[in-house]
């Protein structure tokens, strides 16, 4: 295998059940070691199936998955039992959204941590125990020697996302995994999570993949951007790529609704109806029946992937075409 | 580009031009994919409804005794589940005793869910001291053991099929208060409660109109389960001699006077409580295939 | 041809005149007590809106943002009744609500859309029936025919939704149907808390345009409560900015935008995500989350987190007052009171 720290390839993932579901459809994406990735989508667009994908989180039997996913080298999805559980926590860890729910409510936080350690690194109590104040003091808790021995719900909500942010990076991951985290926080608190996870990133050398529906989050935390519509990937690059330079109508479509520069009372140049449902694997362009700059061609097959750049790339018939201001 | 229409397209699904079904109508087609559900509904169907018919089913007469053929096993000609310790015939017993064991079983549950769903519903919309004076004069009954309760108000009250209704009914008063109380105070505090306040609706209307509709299923289908504890408790009380007096035929009482010929015929003994067993463990089903299919998002 | 005419849009007639402020609410208090222990005492008291005065005019839409906790939405619930005021005024058009105005008339000139556009549906009811219901309790006359207009008017074929559920629709076509809902009793202020919060950011667009146009043509004054300060900014004349149950600015939106003159107003605007990547944010305009609203801080309740705090600011209470270059920008902050005894008292805020 390459030194890639993610390399996905041709990624399917459907869910059966009453009607099935084909959340993800042909996605391939890699990523280098230390790098940080934001999957930018709105919902049932996919990038938290493609989480809980790298995570093997899937409910087995209701999951059909095509495709591949190396993490480091390691075939994840080959996966199973023991060699699953030190993967999980080890090698990558996750941070969701709701804290409140991600932690246990009945033991510390400095004993949820301590016992990760443990459970992953095989050291004592005592020591897995300084690690845990070691960490706790890394994601910037006022006073942690008295935090460590608090319970979740003694704590405040950005409080308790840090706890969770110390919890995932204890046992030193390769690639977090970051679930909306800042979703739920006040803009105030929201601000210092992403600046926080910005310096840890910098200072353990991880690979971050970081879901999110906000485009100024994207910005904020990551270099890299992967647009995600309808279960599969629009248009990859740089953050200053896509936000500059955004070629896909639907990129462009998310930059207008983001209401940055918008006049006052301007009509909004929204995106018209609501993403497809899935129910079929797409044969045509899925963004096609909201697109303005739709053609004939985009329902008749799948849209080519074009590639202006190395590691940029875009899959519309029309991205070759000049950017017209508008 | 502006859209110039309010943009109609926002579907996700082209929506059927037909009415969509209603609610009811969604439940009884779940129910009717149940194949579990559906059998023990037929099993119980089948019960209530010869026990309702009995008289014209052409069974031997109930109460009509033989000295010379009593404890007949099973498969005696002329008595197809053989006899009681009286010569009585089996088959017709059982199914006469259907009548008052069914009877005795449903009913309290029956009455109890509607002064339980009144006073839970009541407790949990209004709250405050109305909540604490229904809930704690709950909680006081909840102290004692429901079979406990059930003998103590029947034993107090005197045997018969009248006292036996009024016991039972006190006993599941609280269990289904407490369930609507809960159910109901769950309701009451979600948004769409808020927003038919604030079109000005009275108190009353808010209830009728949003909060009976869902609260109303959770508790049907709670009190579908007692009704196989009912039924048990019921049986156990004419077993002590509190409820259904002889020569009436009912399976509680039944299983009684039956026990002393365990040793002689232990099939025939066992034959009420087989009825019990069965009855309760299809309504258990039942109520458990309700619960699924009233479940309006799945 | 009007279209007001067309769905049968019928609010109460104007009683106070142009000049009248539709919506005026003075020194309005709200405490939640919190019990606890054994005997359930009130251990303690929540804040939630603690002396709040504002007004809106006719026409107007006034944004209001702040962090959770902030008293936002209590504010919203004192307005429409949903939850009962400790203390205060509420003047609707002139008329005060308990003397000459009922709840039950309030409720017909106000009317509120909530975040979660699914728990505000009756799960139960068609949407057909959850539009008209208000009509029908306000003793309109042919509800259905007017909920059939008013969903047809918010996008919604009534062909294709009259009958349908709630869980059978989208996120944003629900909160279209709690929009025809609210304006079925033909409201003159329409309340919105956080309607747009959990949209995706497509649909968004569509339903921010939609009450646009739906402001434009039936006349309606908003109120419009978001954490999204681009949202508020968009569809708002002026901004109302609380903290911890009290109004710390108000101002017109281009005055707000070009200088926040509360600290907190400051910080608010400069933890927005900058959407250029290369000029990223340096550095968190404040640390720690808000302070619990169960004890506030004393004097302004800002001060824990402010940067130019002095000692008078934990003792006294700045007073909302205009800026003496603009009289309509009105800040509660002891850096613009000339007399308030702060070292750089009448400084206005340093950069």
């Amino acid at each position: 295998m390459t030194g890639k720290l993610v390399d996905i390839r041709n990624l399917s993932v459907r869910f059966k059940g009453k009607r099935t579901v084909h959340a993800i459809n042909d996605v391939s994406l890699s990523m280098e070691q230390g790098e940080t990735l934001a999957l930018l989508g709105e919902s049932g667009s996919g990038k938290s199936v493609t989480l809980k994908t790298l995570l093997g989180l899937l409910p087995p039997k209701r999951s059909e998955i095509d495709g591949s996913i190396h993490v480091n080298g390691v075939d994840v999805l080959s996966l199973r039992g023991k060699a699953l559980a030190k993967y999980r926590g080890g090698e990558v860890s996750m941070v969701f959204q709701e804290p409140a729910l991600a932690l246990d409510p009945v033991f510390t936080v400095g004993h949820q941590i301590a016992e990760s350690v443990r459970r992953h690194k095989g050291v004592s109590r005592d020591e897995a125990m300084s690690v845990a104040l070691d960490m706790l003091d890394r994601v910037r808790i006022p006073s942690a020697n008295r935090r460590l021995h608090n319970y979740p719900h003694e704590l405040s909500g950005g409080m308790r996302q840090r706890v969770m942010i110390a919890l995932a990076l204890a046992c030193r991951p390769r690639l977090l995994l970051a679930d909306e985290p800042t979703t739920a926080l006040d803009a105030t608190v929201q601000i210092q999570i992403l600046l926080l996870l910005r310096e840890l990133q910098k200072e353990f050398g991880m690979g971050v993949i970081f879901v999110t529906h906000d485009i100024g989050v994207a910005v904020e935390i990551s270099e890299r951007v992967a647009v995600m519509y309808a279960g599969q990937i629009f248009e990859e690059g740089t953050t200053r790529e896509i936000i500059r330079e955004g070629r896909h109508p639907y990129t462009q479509g998310l930059l207008a609704a983001n209401l940055h520069d918008v006049e006052q009372g301007q009509r909004l140049n929204a995106i018209p109806g609501a993403p497809p449902a899935l129910e079929s694997k797409p044969d045509g362009c899925s963004f096609a029946p909201r697109c303005p700059k739709a053609l004939p061609e985009c329902t008749a097959g799948l849209p080519p992937m074009l590639m202006p750049a190395p590691r940029r790339r875009v899959a519309c018939i029309r991205a070759g075409e000049p950017v017209v201001a508008e | 580009m502006a859209l110039a229409e309010p943009e109609m397209m926002d579907g996700r699904e082209p929506a059927p031009m037909e009415k969509p079904q209603g609610y009811w109508a969604g439940v009884g087609e779940r129910l009717l994919q149940d194949k579990l559900t559906m059998a023990c509904f037929g099993v119980l169907m089948l019960l209530i409804l010869s026990a309702v018919f009995a008289p014209w089913l052409g069974l031997a007469d109930p109460y009509k005794g033989s000295m010379i053929a009593r404890l007949k096993p099973i498969g005696t000609e002329g008595y197809p589940l053989g006899t009681d310790e009286q010569g009585r015939d089996m088959l017709a017993r059982l199914i006469y005793g259907g009548r008052l064991t069914l009877f005795i079983g449903l009913m309290p549950v029956v009455f109890a869910f509607f002064i339980g769903s009144f006073l839970g519903v009541l407790a949990g919309y209004v709250g405050g001291l109305t909540n604490t004076i229904i809930m704690r004069t709950i909680d006081v009954f909840f102290a004692f053991p429901s079979v406990l309760l059930a003998i103590a108000i029947s034993g107090a009250l005197g045997a018969g099929i009248f006292n036996s209704l009024v016991s039972l009914t006190i006993v599941f008063i609280p269990p289904i208060t407490r369930v609507a109380e809960a159910v109901t105070s769950g309701v009451r505090s979600l948004d769409y409660i808020d927003a038919a306040r604030a079109t000005g609706a009275n108190n009353w209307t808010v209830i009728r109109m949003h909060v009976i509709g869902n609260v109303l299923s959770p508790i049907f289908v709670y009190a579908t389960s007692l009704t196989s504890v009912c039924m048990i408790l019921a049986a156990g009380l004419s077993f002590l001699g509190i409820g259904v007096r002889p020569p009436e035929p009912e399976w509680g009482l039944m299983l009684n006077t039956l026990r002393s010929a365990i040793y002689i015929n232990p099939w025939l003994s066992a034959l009420p409580g087989m009825m019990i067993f069965v009855t309760s463990l299809c309504l258990n089903l039942l109520s458990d295939g309700l619960r699924s299919a009233m479940n309006v998002r799945d | 041809m009007s279209a007001t005419e067309d769905v049968g849009y019928d609010p109460t007639p104007d009683t106070g005149g142009p000049a009248q402020p539709l919506i005026k609410v003075q020194n309005l208090k709200k405490y939640f007590p919190v019990r606890g222990g054994p005997l359930g005492r009130v251990q303690a008291q929540v804040q939630a809106v603690d002396g709040v005065s504002f007004d809106v005019a006719k026409g107007e839409t006034l944004g209001i943002v702040g962090e959770s906790g902030c008293g936002k939405s209590t504010t919203a619930k004192l307005l429409i009744g949903l939850t009962e005021r400790d203390q205060g005024d509420i003047i609707f058009d002139g008329l005060a609500l308990g003397e000459k105005l009922s709840l039950k008339d309030l409720r017909r000139g106000v009317q509120m859309v909530f975040q979660d556009s699914y728990a505000t549906l009756n799960p139960r009811m068609t949407i057909e029936a959850s539009v008209a219901f208000g009509a029908r309790v306000q003793g309109l006359d042919k509800p259905e025919d007017r909920a059939r207009k008013l969903m047809d008017r918010v996008g919604l074929d009534p062909a294709r939704f009259a009958h349908r559920y709630p869980h059978e629709l989208s996120g944003g076509q629900r909160q279209r149907v709690n929009i025809a809902r609210a304006l079925a009793m033909s409201p003159r202020l329409v309340v919105l808390d956080e309607a747009v919060s959990a949209l995706d950011k497509s649909v968004e667009a569509q339903v921010l345009n939609l009450l646009n146009d739906l402001r434009a043509e039936f006349g309606l004054t908003y109120i419009f409560i978001s954490h999204d300060l681009n949202v508020v900014r968009y569809i708002s004349d002026r901004i109302l900015v609380m903290y911890l149950g009290e109004v710390v600015e108000v101002a017109p939106v281009a005055s707000i935008w070009a200088e926040q003159a509360h600290p907190y107003t400051r910080s608010l605007f400069s933890a927005m995500p900058s959407m250029d990547p290369d000029n990223r944010t340096k550095e968190p305009p404040l640390s720690g989350d808000p302070p619990n609203p169960i004890n506030p801080p004393s004097g302004c309740r800002f001060h824990t987190r402010c940067r130019f705090k002095a000692d008078v600011c934990k003792t006294k209470t700045p007073k909302l007052a205009g800026l003496s270059v603009n009289a309509k920008h009105m800040v509660a902050c002891h850096l613009h009171d000339a007399d308030s005894g702060h070292p750089k008292a009448g400084q206005g805020v340093p950069s």
